[in-house]
């Protein structure tokens, strides 16, 4: 009785006191239940289409903005679109990313429009956290996360992707036509092709004016 | 010794054929029942089921058990070391015991003609046999779940033990009406008793018997909706949760070595056995009507475990006072009515089709358990209404 004190007062009208409804014969037959409940089992049994998705013969199909393994882009060129700029490995919040630098060189023709390039790129694949914040941070989209998601290996070290390895990612995908989507979002560096939507096209929301 | 044997040879030999059957058989079913069960799961829940290993999954059962007996022989380091040890061949040993009385194909009850599919032909109190050594089975779980010195298996055996003394006694009562019937508490003559048309077979006059047997045998065998003693959600694995590798297989196969003989002993006593209108009977019938009367009682046999392995899709567990309620309040009363039947119909010498109208008898219960609910809810007996008249809530 002493809790009935601690309710706080209800309005009557509000509250519907529902019957609880009687048991019929049938009901307490139980028998009907059972062979309705055993109906259900065998219909589905018999008729039931199976939902299951048969994984490795049948891949589930990703989303384009899904973040996956790392990759490094090429430009028209063939060359590593990379400038060494570090942005990446800045804000890599797992520290994963590892590059060193060497500048271009000058005398070869092919690379005459660049100062800089990295010698090695390295990116422990077990210790990133798939956050995506290398691919928001490059001024050139060099660096972007693909939709391949079955990553593994036998040793630690086979999963320390090099430049070649990232690169190799990237024609793999170009060639399967998983290219991630690209937001298009802020200006790129003159490195980067810059696509004529990118002007027009307004802000993704959900950023500030920054973007 | 060896021209005794030998003097003795045509009386063995069967013997020891059916022995050889039984022991190859029942580890082979045992794991091709976890496969059906798999499969009938899959289906019944509009998935696919094992389908990797071999064409449609067939050999997942021979991968599982291969996997099984490569399995590191783990032991605790809490457990009482003699007993765990002993708990589940205990289990295999019984459940596969109670099965050399059972007629496994057609045997004629003259014991003359033909190959007699059973390893004992002619015992006397073959079902009371039977009933007494498959409650055994009982002890395995017990044993093993007081071996393994853990709350949550004590548990699962006490639960087992409750459960077990409570559907003895139904599954005992229900039994005794088909064997007053016959005469007999030999399976091949109770089995004998039903030949002829498809309508002296047992289930259509003892209906209530076929389903006071079928609940208390789906219980004995821990089987849903009466799995309390290895409930996942409540009790771990119960009795079996300190159990791994082969041990855990023999407790499992254990288990549905259970299902095979009950599904056996409720086509044998109810459904006519290896009898099938159109078909002799076993006694100087040939090969070819045996062969036919083996695939007859087979397929009883599994239309049997079909039902049983669907049950368990179709029904919710019962709650543990349920459970007992069951046994005590429904399946003890109506097995007692239905064999007072029985007594007055066979002192009388009345025609024994006059049993059908035993069949009234879950109707009678079903509405005095339904009329007594209502005066219940009547009465206000109803949490609903006990807060009403509680005060826990009020009104401004």
């Amino acid at each position: 009785m002493s809790e009935s004190q601690t309710n706080p007062p209800v309005k009557k009208k509000t509250v519907k006191w529902g019957e609880a409804p009687k048991l019929s014969v049938l009901d307490a037959l139980y028998l009907p239940a059972i062979a309705s409940g055993l109906a259900t089992a065998v219909r589905h049994a018999v008729s039931g289409k199976p939902t299951t998705r048969q994984y490795p013969e049948v891949e589930p199909e990703i989303p384009p903005n899904y973040r996956g393994v790392h990759r490094l882009n090429r430009d028209e060129a063939g060359r590593v679109k990379c400038v060494a700029c570090y942005m990446c490995q800045t804000a890599c919040p797992a520290n994963c990313i590892e590059i060193i630098a060497a500048p271009a060189p000058k005398d070869d023709p092919h690379w005459k429009d660049r100062d800089k390039f990295p010698a090695t790129f390295t990116i422990d694949e077990l210790r990133c956290i798939y956050c995506g914040m290398c691919e928001e941070a490059c001024p050139v989209d060099a660096i972007e996360l693909t939709s391949v998601y079955d990553l593994t290996g036998m040793t630690r070290e086979e999963m320390v992707f090099d430049k070649e390895k990232l690169l190799s990612v990237f024609d793999q995908t170009v060639k399967s036509g998983r290219d991630p989507v690209r937001t298009n979002r802020g200006k790129l560096g003159p490195a980067s092709e810059v696509s004529p939507t990118a002007k027009d096209a307004p802000p993704p929301p959900g950023r500030g004016k920054r973007g | 010794m060896i021209s005794s044997l030998l003097e003795y040879w045509p009386v063995l030999w069967p013997a020891l054929a059916a022995i050889a059957v039984i022991l190859a058989v029942v580890p082979f079913l045992g794991l091709y029942m976890t496969f059906i069960e798999r499969k009938v799961a899959a289906y019944v829940q509009d998935r696919v089921g094992p389908n990797r290993v071999g064409p449609f999954g067939l050999f997942q059962a021979v991968a599982d058990g291969i996997k099984i007996f490569l399995k590191e022989q783990l032991i605790p380091d809490h457990v009482y070391t003699a007993l765990y040890f002993i708990a589940p061949s205990f289990s295999l040993i019984t459940a596969m015991f109670a099965l050399v009385v059972m007629p496994f194909g057609p045997v004629a009850t003259d014991y003359q003609s033909g190959f007699r599919f059973m390893v004992a032909p002619g015992i006397d109190i073959g079902i009371l046999m039977m009933l007494a050594i498959s409650s055994l089975s009982a002890y395995g779980i017990i044993v093993g779940g007081w071996a393994s010195n853990n709350k949550y298996s004590i548990y699962g055996a006490i639960r087992s033990c409750a459960q077990f003394i409570s559907y003895e006694i139904p599954l005992g009562m229900s039994i005794l009406g088909v064997v007053a019937i016959a005469g007999s508490l030999n399976i091949e003559r109770i089995v004998a008793s039903q030949s002829g048309s498809i309508l002296d077979w047992n289930m259509f006059w003892q209906p209530v018997a076929m389903l006071v047997f079928f609940t208390s045998a789906l219980a004995e065998t821990n089987r849903l909706p009466f799995d309390l003693p290895e409930c996942e959600q409540e009790l771990v694995g119960g009795f079996h949760t300190e159990y791994s590798g082969i041990k855990f297989v023999l407790f499992f196969l254990a288990e549905y070595t259970h299902i095979v003989t009950v599904s056996f002993l409720t086509a044998l006593l109810f459904m006519g056995g290896w009898h099938f209108p159109g078909l002799p009977g076993p006694s100087g019938a040939s090969t070819t009507v045996l062969l036919l009367g083996l695939f007859v009682l087979l397929a009883k046999v599994s239309l049997v475990v079909m039902v049983i392995i669907l049950l368990r899709w179709a029904l919710p567990r019962f709650r543990f006072d349920q459970l007992m309620g069951l046994a005590w309040k429904g399946l003890i009363p109506l097995a007692l009515a239905n064999l007072v039947g029985v007594a007055i119909v066979l002192t009388l010498g009345l025609p024994k089709h006059l049993l059908i109208a035993t069949a009234v008898l879950p109707i009678l219960a079903a509405y005095y358990s339904a009329s007594k609910f209502n005066a219940s809810l009547a009465e206000g007996n109803t949490l609903r209404n006990g807060l009403r008249t509680q005060g826990a809530v009020s009104y401004e």
